[in-house]
């Protein structure tokens, strides 16, 4: 997968922003001093007049929105993942989640893949925080085409939404002429009959490349990309999981809370099935080059591939 | 509406206030109080609103930032039609639609849920965002505790809304003095409000925020006033017109029992008495 195109989702995340100012004209962006490294200056460059800098103040730019949405405004709210989800977690809660307001949050820099800033702005808990607020909607795009995809379909639909985006640039692997995305919709990737990896975000390329070497070995794994880890698509993880009967959920997120607990909190209740979860396991993150994370911790393609071989044997 | 309409009006909207949270047998009738005649003069005065329209498009904007007091903003919006007077009884009951704080979803007249501190300036300076946005002249007002500056969220309002010129916001501060733990110097002193205000760029008014009068002229300044927003530092007396609560901290959050409650609206009565009966 050498000459593969690599694009960082926070970059899908700023064009995709840009391209749906015209169609939407109550689209209002805002950010808090991160427009360079959110991308949504690439919006502001082309809307200046609805590009909103409200400083190094994350939950007063959450209020603002919630504000801005009561008026009719649609407002997208950005920073990292860290700040977005993790300092404003009451603000998202009570000012956007309780009123249900018509905010989306643009979370970018979110997991171990923010590399050398470390611990401290490696989010690895977001997901796990913004799935437990009623009516919370979560998306984790795997690639440029399926963030660019996400981002216009928060805004096209009434009610809050969380988009989690990266800073390292990951494989483009949806660009397929029959890529149809859709909020709540799992996508299968690759069917297999002896094990089910589902995945969300970075491990999405990951896992298919896992599933590659499995192959070769004689075990056929099926792929699933879970974009939206809410709404959850329980059918695809539950007809999978029958016909596989193991599943492993690999994520660039705590194994407390994020996608992993997701899929586990459906099949406990529906289908009992041996489970694996890949992720962060209880632990911060540390400084370091994204691609040297990623593999020390086990979430690229050979720690997943070395991780559900155990399993499945 | 003339001083002495709005002063029988207000104390209309104060037996509201111990009425709904007597049979809620829980509440905050204390900053409900001290702040009743600035609901009365923003509900029954000051703001562009249609009872029978809660949601008219380009209608002035109410945030109650300091959202524990829903039974003061309750008690206005129903004296001013919003919704039956006869309902606030209701106030925290179950199934209500008067929540324990202000929800947009289930009041109308309700332009913002709020409740949880310092979040509600910042819903308030987005309001006015939109306004300048849009350029439509609509006005936005948000009423915040004293003890309530605290929070640090209200400073990155502050800052915003200073630095962005929003001469259509109105920032009022219900100065009563007391918080939960007791008086707010004590606690963690706020004070001097004003000054921190002004150091935000935005013009300060100080007011008797029982005075009618006082109230009156502060609004009509705020209105006249151009590329900057305004505070209003309300002086207020917390349980004002109850007896036993007024300057009483041990009101804040706690509501009257039977006995308490026939003495305050015996007090109310005979404010309505002496402004020449009802209404």
């Amino acid at each position: 997968m050498a000459d593969v195109v690599k694009i960082a989702t926070r970059e899908s995340y700023g064009n995709a922003l840009a391209e749906c100012g015209k169609d939407f004209p109550e689209l209002v962006v805002l950010d808090a001093d991160l427009a360079g490294a959110t991308k949504t200056g690439v919006f502001k460059k082309a809307f200046p007049d609805r590009h909103i800098d409200c400083g190094i103040a994350e939950c007063n730019m959450t209020g603002i929105a919630a504000g801005l949405a009561t008026c009719g405004k649609i407002p997208f709210i950005s920073s990292f993942a860290m700040f977005a989800a993790g300092r404003n977690f009451e603000q998202v809660r009570n000012s956007i989640g309780y009123p249900h307001l018509n905010v989306k949050i643009g979370a970018t820099h979110a997991g171990i893949t923010v590399g050398e800033d470390g611990a401290t702005h490696q989010c690895n808990e977001d997901v796990a925080l913004m799935r437990t607020i009623p009516g919370m909607t979560v998306i984790v795009p795997s690639d440029d085409v399926e963030a660019k995809a996400a981002v216009r379909a928060a805004i096209e639909m009434e009610g809050p939404v969380y988009c989690r985006f990266g800073r390292a640039a990951v494989p483009v692997i949806n660009d397929k002429p029959d890529y149809k995305f859709e909020i709540g919709k799992g996508v299968l990737l690759r069917e297999g009959t002896d094990v089910t990896i589902v995945a969300s975000g970075i491990t999405v390329a990951s896992s298919l490349e896992a599933a590659e070497k499995l192959a070769a070995e004689g075990i056929s794994a099926e792929v699933i990309n879970i974009h939206t880890i809410k709404p959850l698509d329980e059918e695809i993880i539950l007809t999978s999981a029958k016909k596989t009967g193991k599943v492993v959920t690999a994520e660039e997120h705590s194994v407390i809370g994020g996608l992993g607990s997701a899929v586990c909190d459906v099949l406990c209740e529906k289908m009992p099935t041996p489970v694996l979860k890949i992720g962060m396991y209880d632990k911060f993150g540390e400084s370091g080059p994204a691609n040297a994370l990623v593999a020390k911790y086990g979430l690229d393609a050979e720690g997943i591939y070395s991780k559900v071989k155990d399993f499945v044997k | 509406m003339n001083k002495l309409e709005l002063q029988k009006t207000a104390n209309e909207v104060r037996k509201g206030i111990v009425t709904a949270v007597h049979s809620a047998k829980a509440g905050h009738p204390g900053g409900s109080l001290s702040a009743a005649d600035i609901f009365t003069y923003l509900y029954f005065e000051e703001m562009n609103i249609d009872p029978k329209d809660p949601k008219k498009a380009d209608r002035d904007r109410f945030v109650l930032s300091k959202g524990h007091t829903a039974p003061g903003y309750y008690s206005a919006l129903a004296n001013r039609g919003y919704f039956p007077v006869e309902d606030l009884k209701t106030l925290r009951h179950l199934g209500s639609y008067l929540q324990g704080h202000p929800c947009m979803q289930e009041t109308p007249g309700v332009d913002m849920s709020s409740g949880s501190l310092g979040q509600g300036i910042s819903a308030a300076v987005g309001m006015a965002l939109a306004a300048k946005l849009d350029g439509k002249d609509y006005r936005t007002y948000t009423l915040l505790g004293d003890g309530e500056i605290q929070e640090g969220q209200v400073w990155e309002a502050a800052m915003f809304a200073g630095a962005r010129n929003l001469d259509n916001l109105v920032v009022i501060v219900d100065n009563n003095g007391l918080q939960i733990d007791g008086k707010i110097e004590d606690v963690c002193s706020p004070y001097p409000i004003d000054k921190k205000f002004e150091a935000f760029n935005f013009h300060v008014i100080n007011i008797d925020g029982n005075d009618f009068d006082q109230i009156d002229a502060a609004f009509k300044e705020a209105k006249a006033t151009k590329g900057m927003p305004t505070a209003i530092i309300a002086k207020t007396v917390k349980g004002k017109g109850v007896s036993f609560m007024e300057n009483n901290a041990g009101w804040h959050g706690k509501a009257p029992n039977d006995e308490e409650y026939a003495t305050a609206m015996a007090d109310l009565e005979k404010i309505g008495a002496e402004l020449g009966g009802a209404k």
